[in-house]
């Protein structure tokens, strides 16, 4: 048991951290919250063909460099502690791990490499007008006609779905509910039938797409893992993403702890830093609480996700320690940055300061997979039913 | 980075839970999950017998160095060992303080006499230990001691007057650790010294203090004229509170995730009593048991983290300094868990006069636990002025 970095992970979150800072400047980040495309596109291309972050656990066959999820969290973190935008969550944490899931061989082929070479993008499409996050939130319908699926339906907060290249979609057939009947496929976006919109959001650091099937057809190709019965892969491929989200917000909590304690040293009332009182000291060690104790959690939900590829024998824990992370690090980022804000005074309530950028990340990550309390039910079907 | 055990650690757990399960017998049976925080008054002398018990086993200072006796165990055996001791319901350790905090102290700052005289004693589980450190005017203003220590050259002895408050199992012990002021105008952390005393001598007397429990685990400590030899001093003169302040540095370790096994016990025994009145069907009870079980389950993690060192910061273990206020905050709200889950029955008493259910002296104990080691209020101005760097408190005594 070693529950620390190694050398070689410790250089991954440095190197993260010097590019970050770099190309995700508070300039940087506020021209693409302006864009509808949602990021740089140069930035993406660099990101992906010098540094190859976006091959970071996909194994070697696939052109990818083989490392594991405690690497890949590792880079999350730093993404999400300076807001960096870019298709990467959805391409990798969805796309990537979707295929790496449910794909078949020859879909792991014709796709994986392509990601690695930075020339693809993909996102995930489950929740539909519903707004839900577990299995009944697929209710895009899919029928079978001469060899071919036929998709119908509206999926709602796709992730970079206007951007992304390839669409992996989840449909159920008619008449079924809740885990039962549901399929995966990968499909083009820009297959005949599919429409997409850009949904303008809050959190403009994220983008979103509610996207049409209308008689959307796809081969026998498209389909991923076995037909009306993909929810136990969707529902990994889900448990995966939950962490990912986590590590990114455990960088978001840190970094408004960092603002906040470097903020409230230089401000100066009654003749003194306000870093000084107590009011203020106590509430950002209750920060630095929420942000350790988060931290912890992801951790350990990285490592119980590199044992579920490695088929560990923690992989049967991987939609709890999901839940864990996932519960602890929304709510407890989402109080740092309402606390942040508070501790800035006046000038966090300005567009100036970017404090907001992050409370509205922490909101629209809260909620994003499922917030604080659809985690805790999850852990309470587990312990009570 | 990674979290499974190696096959050999594998085999020491075996080795310890079948030890426990071979010992934890007879006369011992009845101390199961008993004598933890809350319950500490119970059993005393069959808990005594226990540590003797233990010491045959070679079960004590696992993780003190052979050359003293001990097991010299890697962190994670330590882990093991104290995982599987509280899923056995072993009961509370009764020489835990002489265990946890004399022994590494003497260890790390004693001198070769006193090692040899007092360590033998805790490995064999014969000599219990008790902490002399806060007194009713220097609590969370802990270096405020007013005891003072005298060094009588005639009688070759340091004389000890004064008192200590909130020390848990004096009227059990054979020793104690005291600080005390050796130079008589000194204030703060300066002029401190740092002793070892016998507790069974005519200078010492111990009183316990009736808590809101109803029980008295913890004692007043009341020093006149009490005797201390000249070689028992650790440290010089003076350096009493670099060797207190080495000391509170001991107490976090492996033993934190035998006391989260104890949690975890107090978790499953709330857990059975929902489900055994239907509470936990309640959406709210039901957010409430989920989160407590999140919590815990980080805490485990955390203490993981704690114990593999620092690689990730590489001087400071942030995880380490919120450790405290994490669990005692996520332990007092069990505790209020505990009564709303119960509802009006856990109004009623176990027996007259005031004899206490679990989960009742579970709820009303819990309240200590964000004062005592240190306040929550205190935790947090070590977090933010330690973790955080942010500008130091008025230290009037300083």
């Amino acid at each position: 048991m070693e529950f620390s970095f190694t050398e070689e992970q410790l250089m991954i979150r440095d190197t993260a951290q010097s590019f970050l800072s770099e190309v995700s400047t508070s300039f940087a980040i506020r021209n693409a919250m302006g864009s509808e495309h949602g990021f740089d596109d140069n930035v993406w291309q660099q990101l992906c063909t010098q540094m190859g972050w976006q091959a970071t656990h996909i194994p070697e066959e696939y052109g990818g460099f083989g490392l594991g999820y405690v690497e890949l969290v590792i880079m999350l973190e730093q993404m999400g502690q300076y807001l960096f935008c870019s298709p990467f969550f959805s391409t990798v944490c969805l796309g990537a791990n979707a295929l790496l899931v449910a794909g078949s061989e020859a879909q792991k082929q014709q796709y994986l490499p392509q990601i690695c070479e930075g020339s693809l993008t993909a996102t995930l499409a489950y929740t539909g007008r519903s707004g839900a996050w577990d299995a009944s939130a697929v209710d895009t319908i899919v029928s079978v006609k001469d060899n071919e699926y036929v998709l119908n339906g509206v999926y709602r907060y796709v992730p970079d779905g206007h951007t992304a290249d390839v669409i992996i979609a989840a449909a159920r057939n008619a008449d079924t509910s809740e885990q039962s009947g549901i399929s995966l496929f990968v499909i083009d976006a820009n297959a005949k039938g599919v429409t997409r919109e850009y949904l303008p959001t809050m959190d403009q650091t994220k983008k979103q797409a509610h996207i049409v099937f209308d008689n959307v057809v796809v081969s026998e190709h498209a389909l991923m893992g076995e037909y009306a019965n993909a929810w136990p892969l969707l529902d990994k491929i889900l448990n995966l993403a939950t962490i990912a989200t986590a590590a990114e917000q455990v960088g978001g909590a840190q970094q408004v702890l960092n603002m906040t304690v470097a903020y409230t040293k230089e401000r100066v009332q009654f003749g003194r830093a306000i870093a000084g009182f107590q009011a203020v000291k106590h509430q950002a060690a209750d920060m630095m609480l929420r942000t350790e104790v988060g931290r912890s959690a992801v951790y350990y939900a990285a490592c119980v996700a590199q044992e579920f590829f490695d088929g560990g024998s923690l992989s049967g824990e991987l939609g709890e320690a999901a839940s864990v992370a996932k519960s602890y690090c929304s709510d407890g980022y989402f109080k740092n940055a309402g606390d942040a804000i508070q501790l800035h005074g006046g000038v966090g309530f300005t567009w100036e300061y970017d404090v907001h950028l992050y409370f509205k990340r922490a909101k629209s990550s809260q909620v994003f997979l499922g917030n604080g309390a659809y985690h805790r039910d999850r852990i309470a079907n587990i312990l009570l039913d | 980075m990674k979290l499974s055990f190696s096959q050999a650690d594998e085999k020491f757990r075996e080795e310890v839970a079948q030890w426990l399960n071979d010992n934890l017998v007879e006369e011992f049976a009845q101390l199961k999950f008993r004598g933890g925080p809350g319950d500490e008054h119970m059993f005393p002398d069959e808990r005594k017998k226990w540590e003797a018990k233990l010491a045959q086993g070679g079960w004590i200072g696992i993780a003190w160095p052979k050359e003293y006796g001990g097991r010299g165990c890697s962190i994670e055996q330590q882990v093991i060992f104290n995982e599987e001791y509280a899923r056995a319901g072993a009961p509370g350790r009764v020489g835990h303080i002489g265990e946890g905090l004399t022994g590494p102290t003497l260890i790390a700052f004693g001198s070769e006499a006193q090692k040899q005289r007092y360590l033998p004693g805790i490995i064999s589980g014969n000599d219990l230990w008790c902490q002399g450190y806060s007194e009713p005017g220097a609590g969370s203003d802990l270096s405020n001691v007013r005891t003072k220590a005298v060094f009588d050259e005639s009688m070759g002895k340091w004389l000890i007057t004064g008192q200590k408050v909130w020390t848990s199992l004096a009227h059990e012990s054979d020793y104690i650790f005291v600080i005390a002021r050796t130079d008589p105008g000194s204030k703060g952390h300066k002029g401190l010294g740092f002793f070892l005393l016998n507790m069974d001598q005519p200078g010492i007397e111990v009183r316990g203090i009736k808590q809101l429990t109803g029980a008295s685990e913890f004692n007043e400590v009341f020093f006149d004229n009490a005797e201390c030899d000249e070689q028992d001093i650790v440290g010089k003169p003076g350096e009493g509170w670099s060797v207190a302040m080495g000391l509170l540095g001991f107490e976090r370790g492996a033993s934190t995730l035998g006391q989260q096994m104890q949690f975890q016990n107090e978790l499953n025994e709330l857990i059975v009593a929902a489900k055994n009145n239907g509470t936990h069907k309640d959406p709210m009870i039901r957010q409430r048991i989920a989160n407590a079980h999140i919590g815990l389950k980080i805490m485990r993690y955390n203490s993981l983290r704690m114990l593999s060192g620092n690689g990730d910061d590489g001087s400071l273990q942030k995880e380490a300094l919120i450790y405290k206020l994490f669990w005692a905050t996520w332990h007092r709200d069990l505790g209020e868990l505990a009564m709303d889950v119960i509802g009006p029955e856990a109004e009623i008493l176990s027996a007259t006069p005031y004899e206490l259910t679990r989960m009742q002296a579970l709820y009303l104990f819990v309240r200590s636990d964000t004062i005592y080691g240190g306040t929550n209020e205190i935790q947090r101005n070590i977090i933010a002025e330690r973790g955080l760097g942010m500008p130091k408190d008025i230290r009037p005594t300083l």
